[in-house]
């Protein structure tokens, strides 16, 4: 069964005209002007229960619309939008107990009352039985750590303190999606990490669909078997992310560590004929960057049998230069 | 209903209670302004028994309890959606089931019994030993007043929440809240009972909904009027809530169509 079914999606915007100096200022007064902006354009895609899937594009790009969208939240201009069977904007109230939502930027806490207190307001606002609630509760604060957090205000918490308490808030009512949007903006390595493992964990155990947004690519490396990429409102990618790095990366770099200081002409003796490039860091090591087209092995054979070497490590183009370039060069055909 | 909005009440009313400045210095602005309309009516009376249909009396228990209603029946429901809304968080709202609007009002009422227990009884009482205020001796005549105060609670969140989703129309409705603040202020008759304002004046607000909040109850409760009036003016109330539910109801179903969420 699908979990979320998008069929040529779209959504604009009026936003109002503002019109400069003081002249325009009275014109403003007397009669709007307004442009329509599109900030989603017929988008199509189909996610299956059990999903995790990353959706990322630049800032603008539209993508906390679409989740907006798909939350409820906004209504679409056009187009047809179902998740976990309803039409999110219609029937919100019914629908939205089947669905968890963090928001990075926007805490969804009470600010004033402790944790604990937000925790039991919300299993009153959802129904939640009592007991399912315990064990349910007690499961995620064991799994995230929140025990001493509990009786705190939401006011004296950390970033990573708050967002982990944000995620047992979403998650509270057992939903079958989860929807996340930029769920790791401004954590810690450490929080991250923690925060990744639990997504990976619930996905593996209740089988919870996830669609999350990020600017963190290593998010999308550590938990999706699937991106989409938006550009300016239409999607420009939809698949694996292998596939998508192989697709995009021109090449991969091999790192030397000799056991005798090397020159570079040396190097470049080495490998002549072969389209590379070496980069010395200093005296004992040294980087070697091939394209696609060049056999590692032939590279890797030629540089061992011409020098004593130590290690050897194999860098793939880093996914966040491959999206950056995305980003620049803007369409790509998936 | 929900439990989950009794909470909300609840929570609401925990909240007041941890900020206890404000409380205090709510009670030092209610008293000062009712003692300074206490001096300002027996100076504007001098000699004269009765102006506007009120006597001394009557008029020093008009303003107390006027006032005191008001301890009840105020928030400031208007700005907090206005906020809300301004700077996207009832998109968060959304995402719950339950119904925001239902919400904001428990809120207001977790905040107006807060008031109500702490702030207007303790005050009533202060403001019984240092003015000559009557209270009605009948059972009949409190019981009806505090159905008619949860109706001016209703009404004037009423008027709150309509002026605070103005805020899906125009970028900014701080004006438009000021404006409300003294009209419901001036037009309620917490300042001046209605019965004072020129008669074009007066019959003009026979057809708004301010009176209803603070002007007729206060008039059952100071036993100006009595009796199958007092009905009227509780059917007058039920009849305000019921309209004004219309235009609330409209304004949040076409806003949500709008509903433009800021920053992103």
């Amino acid at each position: 069964m699908l979990a979320i079914d998008v069929e040529k999606l779209q959504k604009s915007f009026r936003v109002q005209k503002n019109r400069e100096g003081l002249g325009g200022a009275l014109k403003d007064l007397l009669r709007r002007e307004y442009t329509e902006v599109e900030a989603v354009k017929q988008i199509s895609f189909q996610i299956p229960q059990g999903e995790i899937c990353g959706y990322i594009g630049e800032n603008g790009a539209g993508k906390s619309t679409t989740i907006k969208m798909l939350t409820g939240i906004l209504v679409p201009t056009s187009g047809k939008v179902e998740v976990g069977g309803y039409v999110p904007f219609k029937e919100r109230e019914k629908f939205v107990k089947n669905i968890g939502v963090v928001f990075g930027q926007r805490s969804q806490l009470w600010w004033d009352i402790g944790v604990i207190e937000s925790f039991h307001l919300l299993r009153k606002v959802y129904r939640v039985p009592e007991n399912d609630f315990r064990k349910r509760l007690d499961e995620l604060v064991e799994r995230l750590q929140l025990g001493e957090l509990l009786n705190r205000p939401v006011r004296k918490l950390s970033l990573g303190q708050r967002m982990r308490c944000e995620l047992v808030a979403s998650l509270l009512h057992n939903p079958a999606i989860l929807f996340l949007d930029e769920p790791t903006i401004g954590l810690d390595i450490l929080v991250k990490t923690e925060i990744r493992d639990f997504l990976m964990g619930l996905n593996k155990e209740y089988g919870t669909t996830i669609l999350l947004t990020t600017h963190d690519l290593q998010d999308i490396e550590a938990l999706c078997s699937r991106v989409i990429m938006l550009d300016d409102g239409s999607i420009i990618y939809d698949g694996s992310l292998e596939k998508l790095k192989s697709n995009w990366s021109k090449g991969r770099e091999i790192q030397f560590q000799f056991a005798h200081p090397v020159k570079k002409e040396q190097m470049d003796s080495w490998t002549e004929g072969l389209n590379v490039q070496w980069r010395p860091e200093n005296d004992l090591t040294a980087k070697m960057w091939l394209p696609h087209s060049v056999n590692v092995s032939e590279a890797l054979s030629r540089v061992v049998g011409a020098a004593e070497i130590r290690d050897i490590k194999i860098f793939e183009t880093n996914t966040d230069e491959i999206v950056r370039e995305i980003y620049q060069s803007e369409k790509v055909s998936s | 209903m929900n439990n989950a909005y009794l909470d909300i009440i609840r929570i609401r009313f925990l909240t007041m209670l941890a900020y206890r400045v404000n409380y205090y210095s709510g009670i030092v602005i209610y008293a000062i302004n009712i003692g300074a309309y206490y001096f300002l009516w027996q100076a504007i009376y001098g000699d004269q028994p009765t102006l506007g249909g009120f006597t001394v009396a009557q008029m020093t228990t008009y303003v107390a309890v006027s006032w005191m209603s008001r301890a009840f029946y105020f928030n400031n429901l208007d700005r907090e959606i206005a906020n809300e809304i301004r700077d996207g968080s009832v998109a968060i709202q959304f995402i719950r089931p339950y119904s925001y609007l239902l919400v904001k009002m428990m809120q207001g009422l977790g905040e107006g019994l807060f008031r109500l227990l702490l702030f207007m009884v303790p005050g009533m009482v202060v403001v019984c030993l240092i003015f000559p205020v009557t209270l009605p001796t009948s059972p009949q005549t409190w019981l009806i007043y505090f159905v008619m105060l949860v109706f001016s609670f209703l009404i004037n969140t009423q008027i709150n929440m309509l002026t605070g989703l103005f805020a899906f129309y125009v970028e900014n409705n701080e004006g438009m809240m000021r404006m409300k603040r003294v009209m419901v202020d001036l037009f309620s008759g917490v300042i001046i009972p209605v019965s004072f304002f020129p008669g074009w004046l007066e019959a003009i607000m026979k057809w708004l909904p301010f009176q209803a909040i603070t002007y007729l109850p206060s008039s059952v409760f100071t036993g100006r009027t009595e009796g199958g009036m007092a009905l009227q003016v509780l059917g007058l109330q039920v009849l305000w809530f019921a309209v004004l539910l219309l235009p609330i109801l409209w304004i949040w179903r076409k806003a949500r169509h709008r509903l433009f969420v800021q920053g992103g």
